[in-house]
């Protein structure tokens, strides 16, 4: 028999058992339907929660984003207002008696600062924007509002003329906390951030790399290294809120660092960062072949020599990308920072890490905290804020390491 | 004639110095741990010279700033339990099922683009999701059980148990997903080859080989979870409740140690220093989830002898 | 030249259609874009030990997967053609790839137990098949699998016992043993004994001699002593082609092929 008629005998032999029904397949075996059922459930399962993660991010993020929104922006009227003696004396008597309830506490208090500025203004009668108090904003942005009918006649009244508007919120940028909701911004938190960070990155970088080249080039494998990466795992798993405790036991009562400073916060998220930059730096000294120390020492550098020219400038790439990570970490850290005294009341931006200052993720507590409606558009444009710069530092991160990224 | 340059008092010097200087970096790092343990120990030890340890984890009644103050810490022990074991439940069902979908069903490029996704999650700062448990989550809950006709608590101990279990999704999901991936395909294929379909061998055989590393990850979700502070203390109550319904108001250790530092207290009364008791009990807690955590992961790396964890 | 074998293969008595166990009909296997085995054309006998051989990346552990459907876990591959296994092709549509392992079983180069006990091994898939249930039925069934991959003597006062424990041969013995309580028709081994030592490999060629009084057995090797001493067939692989594909003495003494007998004589490989 040829192959060739093998093949079509076989054929029509397949044909007819194509026509034949479901229980004469071998294969056929009826439980397996329940099985696979029961395994694409399971698999729809794993989909779901992950789905359901990915939602709740989206969920939460827009979340965030509705109620944030309405903050940048701020309602202005546009009124004619009086300089003169008497107004900078008793500023409410600046504008008309029908605005004194509309227009905001904190805009009228800094009129006599509006003159020193700007003399000319003085005994003049200027038609200017005004800012207003926050029901009046909230009654703009459509939100619940607690306003007097006759002051809501007014200000249907000026919004009709299109003299009532919602103008870009640049107060929110330029101001420190306030308890006039309309007059509080998150200037003097980022500040109290940056400055907070300054001090953790001075303190934890070096302390980090070091650590890092003494456990990968140096360090012999014996008892204290092994008690060392102990330790170092454990200071990572140690809730934040306890370093807090250290900082104001050790910091604050010990050493008598000021309470509420940037410094003693620096120092406190420091000792909380100091683990990712040396996990972090390890692994991207790691990553240096063996072969560049090699030849190193062949060219008769010595050890410390061949660490700071060759390994060092190599894995710098790894070790930045891991503390820019590690600054996102201390810059999101509420917890330790409440503890020792970062929440106060701080209406101007501190100038020196001794001064009391706030940072922004307390900010957004003590807001979160606060009985008005203006306040809860506020947190979330602080959180707004926060998660930006965030993110920023996260895709940096990510940018140097795609960008550096050398397959040995 | 010297063929060799002959080592130097001085570069010698200048070595061993640097090696020093090297060492004492890393010493921080113990320092820093025994800063943390010796600082909360001490205020501890002042604290339970002046009131009762036993009372401390047996009493029921904690009234601190009040003439005749007791400190019971039970009620704080069982809300502390009670949210995070609502936490587990939503984070570990959700975390592992990620991790086996990431691990499993996902094709490479679909799973790099869902870590990072996920890992936003663990990178979101306390305080957001605290401000979103007790903004938006809390009254969804009291609106949710007003259907029913049950009454909630607006800080009730269900919703910032479901925020604090998102935000532990990723340390279950991120080390899971690594441990799942480090079962050994030959397992796999081994069962499929005996006429398995996929989720019979999911979990037959690569669960079961990848439960050390499961259970770490839950471990140290959970400790993240009893350390874990702005969500509790913006979505929890104040008030110690021993009860096991998770609609009232509860509250935790970390916010009774934030509830005792905040605000004018004499230093050294027992108002202040119980934050250090109840730290010493967070910390020794912590530690312990920690080690055992660690341990297992070990455990798992020896059995399939992988350095990638 | 497929021809010639063929011709020569049917004119034997023993060779008759109903001896006929799989029939592979122009089967072609794609990585990719990569065409990794062209048009493949082989009758495999029941109750007969056929082995596939070939220098390495020919195809022959490919061509191997095919027959239970294992290359269907890969992502990229693509197959087309005809494995038909009792008249019936498992690629067709109506045809479960489950069911298809679940009757032709695969022992793999390294042994790989699962990390669960001895007892657990073998019950495992029998078990979840409901072939049997948990109890004396079971018991019997681990008891007669491991008798029939010759391990029961050596086991079965450890049944508790991680099957990691045991030797490399042993677990290779066990995954035979694992593999046969399903009782599949078919067994494909995918170089079952190259990481074994000499004393184990000699008792699975044995094992094998005598499962193929019950099973269909195709296995890969790299050593084509082995082939000789235990394949009654044997099919030559180079570069994704069946080159030659005859009774194992023939192969062996007398090729067809040049090709063939360069690789029999060393010549590569």
């Amino acid at each position: 028999m040829s192959s060739l008629m093998k093949k079509t005998n076989l054929n029509s032999k397949l044909n007819s058992s194509n026509k034949k029904t479901e229980v004469e397949n071998p294969f056929y075996d009826p439980s397996l339907q329940k099985r696979h059922a029961h395994a694409r459930r399971f698999k729809y399962f794993t989909m779901g929660s992950i789905i359901f993660a990915i939602s709740f991010l989206v969920f939460f993020l827009g979340d965030m984003i509705v109620k944030g929104m309405p903050a940048f922006q701020q309602s202005y009227m546009l009124i004619d207002v009086t300089y003169n003696e008497k107004t900078i004396d008793s500023t409410r008597k600046a504008i008309d008696k029908k605005y004194r309830r509309i227009v905001s506490r904190a805009w009228l208090r800094d009129i006599p600062a509006m003159v020193e500025q700007d003399p000319s203004l003085m005994n003049t009668t200027q038609t200017s924007w005004v800012l207003v108090n926050h029901q009046v904003d909230q009654y703009m942005k459509g939100h619940y509002y607690k306003i007097k009918d006759k002051y809501l006649q007014t200000i249907k009244e000026k919004q009709a003329a299109g003299e009532l508007e919602l103008h870009f919120n640049t107060i929110f940028f330029t101001q420190g906390d306030s308890k006039i909701p309309e007059n509080s911004g998150i200037k003097s938190a980022i500040i109290g951030s940056i400055l907070t960070l300054i001090v953790t990155m001075v303190v934890a970088f070096p302390l980090g790399v070091m650590t890092a080249v003494y456990l990968e080039e140096f360090a012999h494998d014996n008892y204290w290294t092994q008690f060392i990466e102990v330790n170092i795992n454990n200071l990572a798993a140690i809730p934040s809120i306890l370093f807090g405790l250290l900082g104001l036991a050790v910091f604050i009562n010990l050493f008598g660092v000021p309470r509420s400073s940037p410094l003693v916060g620096g120092l406190t998220l420091a000792l909380m960062t100091l683990p990712i930059v040396i996990v972090s730096a390890r692994a991207a000294l790691r990553s240096v072949p063996d072969s560049i120390r090699q030849a190193g020492y062949g060219l008769g550098l010595t050890k410390i020599q061949v660490v700071q020219d060759h390994v060092l400038p190599l894995a710098f790439p790894g070790i930045m990308t891991g503390s820019i990570i590690g600054l996102s970490q201390a810059m999101g850290e509420t917890a330790p920072l409440i503890i020792i005294g970062m929440i106060a009341f701080i209406p101007d931006s501190p100038d020196s890490i001794f001064q009391a200052a706030t940072v922004m993720p307390a900010q957004i507590f003590t807001w979160a905290g606060m009985p008005e409606r203006a306040y809860v558009e506020r947190t979330a444009a602080g959180i707004m804020v926060l998660l930006s710069i965030l993110i920023s530092l996260n895709a940096l991160a990510i940018y140097l390491r795609k960008k550096f990224e050398v397959n040995w | 004639m010297k063929p060799f340059e002959l080592k130097t008092r001085h570069s010698d010097l200048k070595e061993q110095f640097i090696r020093f200087l090297l060492f004492s970096a890393a010493a921080v790092s113990i320092l820093t741990t025994f800063g943390v343990l010796f600082s909360i120990l001490f205020e501890a030890i002042e604290f339970f010279q002046m009131r009762s340890f036993w009372y401390f984890i047996t009493g029921t009644e904690w009234s601190p700033g009040v003439a005749d103050s007791k400190f019971g810490a039970l009620p704080i022990f069982s809300g502390t339990f009670i949210i995070t074991f609502i936490a587990l439940t939503v984070a570990l069902p959700i975390g592992l099922g990620s991790a086996i979908f990431m691990s499993e069903y996902a094709s490479f490029s679909l799973r790099d683009k869902l870590k990072p996704l996920l890992e936003i999650l663990a990178g979101i700062p306390t305080v957001v999701y605290g401000f979103f448990a007790a903004i938006t989550v809390a009254p969804a809950v009291v609106n949710f059980f007003q259907i029913f006709g049950i009454d909630a608590s607006f800080n009730s101990a269900l919703a910032s148990g479901i925020v604090m279990g998102i935000m532990i999704i990723p340390v279950i999901s991120s080390l899971s997903d690594d441990v799942i991936r480090a079962v050994p395909d030959s397992q796999r294929k081994a069962s499929l080859a005996l006429g398995m379909t996929k989720s019979e061998t999911i979990k037959a055989i690569v669960l079961p080989s990848a439960l050390p590393g499961i259970v770490s990850a839950t471990l140290l979700g959970v400790s993240k979870a009893l350390g874990e502070t702005m969500i509790v203390v913006m979505a929890a109550g104040m008030r110690p409740n021993l009860s096991w319904n998770m609609l009232e108001d509860m509250t935790t250790v970390t916010v009774r140690i934030v509830d005792a530092l905040v605000g004018d207290h004499e230093f050294n009364s027992p108002d202040t220093l119980s934050a250090f008791a109840l730290g010493l009990v967070l910390f020794i807690v912590t530690l312990v989830l920690n080690i055992m955590s660690v341990a297992l992961i070990r455990k798992f790396k020896e059995k399939y002898k992988v350095n990638t964890l | 030249m497929a021809n010639t074998t063929k011709d020569k293969m049917t004119s034997q008595k023993e060779k008759s259609e109903e001896n006929l166990k799989v029939k592979i009909r122009d089967l072609n296997l794609y990585y990719g874009d990569n065409h990794a085995l062209h048009a493949i054309n082989m009758d495999l006998y029941k109750n007969k030990i056929t082995a596939l051989i070939g220098p390495s990346g020919c195809g022959k552990s490919t061509f191997l997967r095919c027959l239970n459907r294992m290359n269907d876990l890969i992502r990229s591959v693509r197959v087309d053609g005809q494995v038909i296994i009792d008249e019936k092709n498992i690629y067709d549509k109506d045809v479960d790839e489950v069911a298809v392992r679940k009757r032709v079983g695969m022992v793999f180069q390294q042994p790989n137990p699962f990390p669960k006990s001895i007892y657990e091994n073998v019950a495992y898939a029998p078990l979840k098949h409901g072939l049997i249930k948990k109890g004396h039925y079971c018991d019997d069934l681990v008891e007669k699998s491991l008798i029939q991959a010759g391990l029961w003597n050596e086991v079965k006062d450890k049944l508790k016992e991680p099957g990691t424990s045991l030797s490399g041969g042993q677990q290779q013995r066990l995954c035979i043993a694992r593999t046969i309580a399903v009782q599949p028709d078919v067994i494909l081994m995918d170089e079952p004994t190259s990481a074994l030592d000499p004393i184990s490999t000699e008792k699975i060629e044995a094992l094998m001699l005598e499962l193929k009084e019950k099973y269909t057995i195709i296995i890969v090797t790299h050593n084509m002593q082995q082939a000789g001493r235990v394949a009654d067939y044997t099919a030559f692989f180079h570069l994704g082609d069946l080159i030659e594909y005859d009774e194992t003495e023939t192969i062996f003494i007398n090729p067809t092929e040049k090709k063939t007998e360069d690789y029999i004589t060393g010549r590569y490989g």
